[in-house]
């Protein structure tokens, strides 16, 4: 299956798998095979890594405050190139961080997911829940070089759209495109209380802190990643089209907010590819308590 | 499944009770339509199929995706001859009748997984082989649900269908004989399926539960913090 997968790669036409081609600069990596994964007390911490990534709605029930796992951004349980895979991440930090203005560590990376796209409390560094995390991506990283930014890594860049995002045209390709499975009002479907197919905006979606909830960083997944089964069926434009759609409904409140959607916009959302604290239909993104 | 039922099969059901019979057979099931008592011949007088000829459940599958499926036999993209004889005659009323009872009728709850489980076909049904030349391979249950129990009405449950019946329909959208698929979802998976991938992954699907009073490893406070 590997090397099916392997060759399929190379001999890939899509844009995006151009993106992930070899590059000197980036060198390439793939993570070990799921039938590698450790035992004893290590891989107990790997493997409950894993399920929190996956299940995170499950076992880290309490933490989070949305319906999000993490395996819905970050595709394939992590190990997807071009999906922000961890082993990729891994290898990144400790790294400065414009978001809060100081070097972080894996683990301070991690809390910020459950700040921000989990819209959760954050974790301790020495919890169960960010050690074993940070145990199941190490794990996915053996032997991934330090220092280095592995192809794969984040979502593939993606060329500035021809005409700027249009909130009207993202609506036509997310009912042809998306709604199917997350929903026609962005809320995502779920069986027996599970995620699965994740709501992308409204309450139980990321707050406005998260990467998702820049147009960019949304263009960008989707482009590369969307949708399951038909990837590579949407342009260059319908991508940042719905991304701008998606990015335009109201979702839960940045938890940096200081008292003024105006003052929080400035603050950390001032950026074309932020919508928070911009009207849309009347409504002010932002303004939801 | 007495899961939360989707608000167009509720409808669907309402619609039924006022259009074409007032009746009831009570515990939520919709009155069954003239056509029931061909239908159970081959899909079982529970519309729990009948596993060793092959013949799908259809009891707890959403009104909406029924009815399609219905449409499509009669339209040709859905192709066997004897469903096609079948949905021929029914006319959208008696189509919306019969989903609506086979959508109401219960499905029998049994604990878990209960045949030996093949690691080629969880690995597909749980993981996938994603990336790739084409679309790569999503996880099954990425859309079928966990354990492949179904999802809103327009991803059918695939937890104890029969092996054969799973295995004929991956291969029918491989080869293209079976369309009509949303966004052409499943003919884009199935198309980079082996025949070996197709036999295992359905064999896993089929030995699981329809209806499971647990599912394995989604335990509410498995990961205390």
């Amino acid at each position: 299956m590997i090397r099916r997968t392997i060759a399929a790669l190379l001999a890939a036409q899509l844009p995006i798998a151009a993106a992930l081609a070899t590059n000197p600069a980036q060198p390439s990596f793939a993570p070990p095979p799921r039938a590698d994964m450790p035992k004893g007390p290590f891989g107990d911490a790997v493997k409950l890594g894993e399920n929190i990534f996956r299940h995170t709605t499950v076992y880290a029930h309490g933490v989070i405050g949305d319906a999000l796992n993490c395996s819905n951004c970050h595709l394939d349980a992590g190990r997807l190139a071009g999906s922000a895979p961890m082993w990729a991440a891994y290898t990144g930090y400790p790294a400065y961080r414009k978001k809060n203005r100081k070097v972080n560590n894996f683990g301070m990376r991690l809390q910020g997911c459950f700040r921000f796209s989990e819209n959760g409390r954050v974790p301790a560094l020495d919890s169960k829940t960010i050690i074993a995390l940070e145990a199941y991506s190490f794990w996915l990283a053996k032997h991934a070089p330090t220092g280095a930014h592995l192809a794969g890594r984040g979502y593939p860049r993606l060329a500035a759209a021809a005409e700027s995002p249009d909130y009207a045209r993202g609506r036509t390709v997310y009912r042809q495109d998306c709604s199917l499975c997350h929903g026609a009002r962005g809320q995502g479907q779920y069986a027996r209380g599970q995620t699965v197919f994740p709501p992308l905006w409204g309450t139980k979606s990321f707050n406005w802190g998260a990467g998702m909830g820049s147009v960019k960083n949304a263009a960008e997944f989707i482009y590369a990643n969307m949708p399951f089964g038909a990837v590579g069926t949407l342009s260059v434009q319908q991508a940042w089209d719905v991304a701008q759609y998606v990015d335009s409904h109201d979702r839960p409140q940045d938890p940096r907010f200081s008292g003024s959607v105006a003052a929080t916009r400035k603050a950390f959302h001032d950026s074309k590819f932020s919508m928070y604290g911009r009207k849309v239909n009347g409504h002010l993104l932002g303004s939801n308590k | 499944m007495r899961m939360r039922r989707p608000r167009s099969s509720r409808f669907a059901v309402i619609s039924m009770a006022l259009l074409v019979s007032p009746i009831s057979i009570g515990n939520g099931v919709a009155a069954a339509p003239p056509q029931i008592a061909t239908c159970a011949s081959c899909h079982g007088v529970n519309g729990m199929g009948n596993l060793s000829a092959g013949f799908p459940a259809l009891a707890g599958l959403p009104a909406p995706y029924i009815e399609r499926q219905l449409t499509a036999f009669k339209h040709g993209e859905r192709k066997n001859a004897v469903m096609q004889s079948m949905a021929n005659p029914l006319d959208a009323k008696a189509r919306a009748a019969i989903a609506a009872y086979y959508a109401t009728l219960p499905v029998p709850a049994t604990p878990e997984p209960t045949k030996k489980l093949n690691t080629q076909g969880e690995a597909l049904a749980m993981n996938g082989v994603w990336g790739g030349k084409l679309t790569g391979v999503p996880a099954c249950d990425s859309c079928h649900g966990p354990y492949g129990i179904g999802v809103g009405v327009s991803f059918p449950r695939l937890a104890g269908q029969p092996q054969s019946y799973i295995s004929a329909q991956l291969t029918a959208w491989k080869n293209g004989s079976r369309t009509g698929d949303p966004l052409h979802l499943m003919s884009n998976v199935a198309r980079q399926l082996s025949a070996a991938e197709i036999s295992a992954v359905s064999a896993f699907y089929a030995s699981l539960s329809p209806n499971p009073t647990t599912l394995p490893g989604l335990v509410p406070d498995g990961g205390k913090q």
